[in-house]
């Protein structure tokens, strides 16, 4: 596999290796030594057309621990502001011998554009375009969910999981109802009409409008951030209604299952989505995603450029 | 010029057509060779010259994807013999001015006919009339008024527009697409635009206005005509307000006839068009409305763009298709190869009706003797792989590149001169 562009692009034999590989890799990260030879002289470029310094920074010390080398090239105070467009900067990327390069763009498909065009020969990753896909973040989700429900499987067979909130505009949305059905788990999606896509009825997933009823039959929760613009478009009538039926709260986390997890892909909107005694409480694991991502996106770079997948 | 055509078949029989002094001279067999260019006629249907209602020629403002004179190389290269400018230049064809100007730069270029289109509103905006009478009685004597690109969204400024039309037999061409709904729309909204994350653009966008239009038009009593209908909605409100005795017509494109939106998740933007390719139950919906009449015509809807307008991200990318010279084996393919129209329809859609609607005299006749010389020379069993590089359009934005399509125009004759002939 030269790609990451979609959850689409793994079998489930890939999508397991990926979550096994990030294991072994984890136990590096408690080493005093973090870094691996692995991609020593490999040029690793981080190409941002989004604020996101939580995904660039996570793939920036995953390249850094495999000892590639990386450059940030985001899209504030670049040419990009300039007007100039994603083939030229793709050319130009290429002229300076990227091997790799993970986008983040607010245009869905552009991972994929950039992949099929001629503009560049390296390995394109997806670090989230538009409102289509976010693998990586699928795959540190589906790594945290089994590190801690699985019991030893390898995939998250008879998992249940809920995905809440503003599922038309999520990239990780769409990527986690791919990836988690494809390991075997059951998901939920839970939102207002108005925030799931026409077509999500053809999703592999159970859709419903409201939280209450399942909070005792999953065993992970993954909150969506909700942007608060959503409410000047009418998604929702306001925030406070949002929270009330769609927000995790102290009395919703007492209903949930004892080993159930909390979860959230950050920045969270702590008040609106999730209140904080949830992010904060014993189930959280939102912490814990960070760390994961960078296990999984070691894992991902691994596998795609040092040609083991 | 006089040219004699041996050998082709019209209305069923084999005859030869003598061409002269821009008329058809004579039909028959075995007709005498003397003082004629002989063209092999073998393998080939006599067809009347297309007429297209619905073409973006971009001239005057945007030259580096099309001119009128390229545009016009198109049109014969695809069969046709009258092409429809729409009014969304730079500067709008929103005055008697700038449709006098692209009714000459049409005459200059000699190939086809190129009937400018009025825009319905000054500057497309959809607020004020444009100089709906002063284009009427130009040089272009323009009758279709459209704001293609926009829809003439505000309900009493269509009504206004449909009255004022009548003085001069005029017809409006809605582009209908509910703006409101449309807002930022990528592609058709269904499970397609659901995966891959692109903001859809729902039928109901375009169902709604065709709705609200008929009423409009039966009201006023006026001429209405459908741009590009993509829907299986849309076809059914055509269908009933045609039952009503309602005064609409419509068109389809021949990309709507063929392709899906299953092409978007390429997000290759060469799919990317406005409406939006649609799903195969609209697609079969769409070819049984043709078959059946609901659809008047096909129009092409032909819309060049440059390569950086389409080598960029979806969402970025413009919309529009090249249609001119893979319109006719498209529709060959689709309807007739399908068995769901016959000859004498496919030249009712593509040219006798098209050129009914815009009132273009001289255009969508019979062949028969004394004729204008407007007839295209198509081959059924020529199939052809179409290829960007090798188009006569000054874009090459086609959605059809390595598709192998039937059937080819061999050559066109345009006021009985050859416009176009097929080497080899």
């Amino acid at each position: 596999m030269k790609h990451l562009l979609s959850i689409n692009d793994l079998s489930l034999e890939e999508s397991i290796q990926i979550l096994d590989t990030a294991q072994e890799l984890s136990r590096l990260s408690d080493a005093p030594m973090k870094k691996l030879p692995t991609l020593r002289g490999r040029t690793i470029v981080n190409l941002f057309y989004e604020d996101s310094t939580r995904t660039r920074i996570s793939f920036e010390a995953a390249a850094k621990r495999l000892s590639a080398d990386v450059i940030n090239f985001s899209a504030k105070g670049s040419s990009v502001s300039k007007g100039e467009s994603l083939k030229d900067t793709a050319l130009t990327l290429q002229a300076m011998g990227a091997d790799a390069v993970i986008i983040r763009h607010n245009a869905s498909g552009a991972a994929k554009r950039l992949a099929d065009s001629e503009w560049t020969s390296g390995s394109v990753i997806n670090a989230g375009d538009g409102t289509h896909e976010h693998p990586s973040q699928a795959l540190l989700d589906a790594f945290t969910i089994r590190k801690h429900l699985s019991h030893g499987a390898k995939d998250l067979s008879g998992i249940k999981v809920a995905i809440v909130g503003d599922v038309l505009h999520s990239r990780v949305a769409r990527s986690n109802v791919l990836l988690l059905n494809k390991l075997g788990a059951k998901v939920y999606l839970v939102a207002p009409p108005t925030l799931l896509p026409v077509g999500v009825e053809s999703w592999p997933a159970t859709v419903q409008y409201e939280l209450d009823s399942i909070l005792t039959e999953v065993d992970a929760i993954m909150m969506l951030r909700v942007q608060l613009e959503r409410m000047s478009d009418s998604f929702f009538p306001s925030a406070r209604e949002y929270s009330s039926y769609f927000g995790l709260n102290k009395e919703r986390l007492s209903h949930l299952k004892p080993n159930a997890i909390v979860m959230h892909p950050g920045p969270m909107n702590r008040g609106l989505e999730i209140t904080a005694e949830s992010a904060d409480s014993a189930r959280s694991v939102i912490v814990e995603q960070v760390t994961n991502g960078i296990n999984v996106r070691m894992a991902i770079l691994y596998l795609l450029l040092a040609g083991e997948m | 010029m006089k040219f004699l055509i041996s050998n082709t078949e019209l209305n069923g029989a084999k005859v030869d057509i003598a061409i002269a002094d821009s008329l058809i001279f004579d039909i028959g067999e075995n007709l005498s060779q003397d003082g004629y260019e002989l063209i092999d006629g073998t393998g080939t249907l006599a067809l009347q010259g297309l007429v297209d209602l619905h073409t973006h020629l971009r001239q005057p403002g945007k030259e580096d994807s099309e001119t009128v004179a390229t545009g016009s190389r198109a049109a014969a290269k695809g069969g046709f013999t009258a092409v429809s400018a729409m009014a969304n230049t730079s500067p709008v064809a929103d005055t008697a001015g700038v449709v006098e100007q692209v009714y000459r730069l049409g005459q200059e270029s000699g190939l086809v006919d190129v009937y400018p289109i009025g825009a319905v509103t000054k500057g497309l905006l959809g607020i004020e009339l444009a100089e709906l009478g002063a284009m009427a009685d130009s040089v272009a004597q323009v009758r279709v008024f459209s704001d293609d690109g926009n829809c003439v969204s505000d309900p009493l400024v269509m009504r206004r527009a449909l009255e004022y039309i009548k003085k001069f037999d005029g017809v409006i061409a809605q582009h209908a697409q509910d703006p409101t709904l449309t807002v930022d729309a990528q592609m058709n909204e269904g499970f397609i635009s659901s995966q891959l994350g692109l903001k859809g653009w729902p039928a109901v966008a375009e169902e709604a206005i065709i709705a609200r239009d008929v009423l409009l038009a039966d009201h006023v009593k006026s001429r209405l005509h459908i741009c590009h209908v993509t829907t299986a909605g849309g076809v059914e409100i055509i269908r009933w307000a045609k039952s009503r005795g309602i005064e609409v017509t419509a068109e389809v494109t021949p990309h709507h006839l063929l392709l899906t939106d299953q092409l978007a998740s390429s997000y290759d933007p060469v799919f990317k068009v406005n409406p939006p390719l649609r799903s195969e139950k609209d697609v079969m919906a769409l070819r049984e409305g043709l078959a059946d009449g609901t659809i008047d015509i096909v129009a092409t809807d032909h819309a060049p763009h440059p390569a950086e307008s389409k080598e960029c991200e979806w969402q970025y990318a413009a919309f529009g298709m090249l249609g001119l010279e893979t319109a006719l084996s498209i529709v060959w393919q689709t309807m007739i190869e399908s068995k769901l129209i016959d000859i004498n329809t496919l030249q009712a859609r593509m040219s006798t009706k098209p050129a009914e609607i815009g009132r273009y005299h001289k255009q969508g006749l019979a062949i028969t003797k004394g004729a204008p010389a407007n007839l295209t020379l198509f081959a059924p069993n020529r199939s052809w792989k179409v290829d960007r590089d090798r188009v006569a359009s000054k874009s090459k934005n086609t959605p059809f590149h390595g598709m192998e399509l039937s059937g080819s125009v061999v050559a066109t004759f345009f006021g009985g001169r050859q416009t176009w002939k097929l080497e080899g």
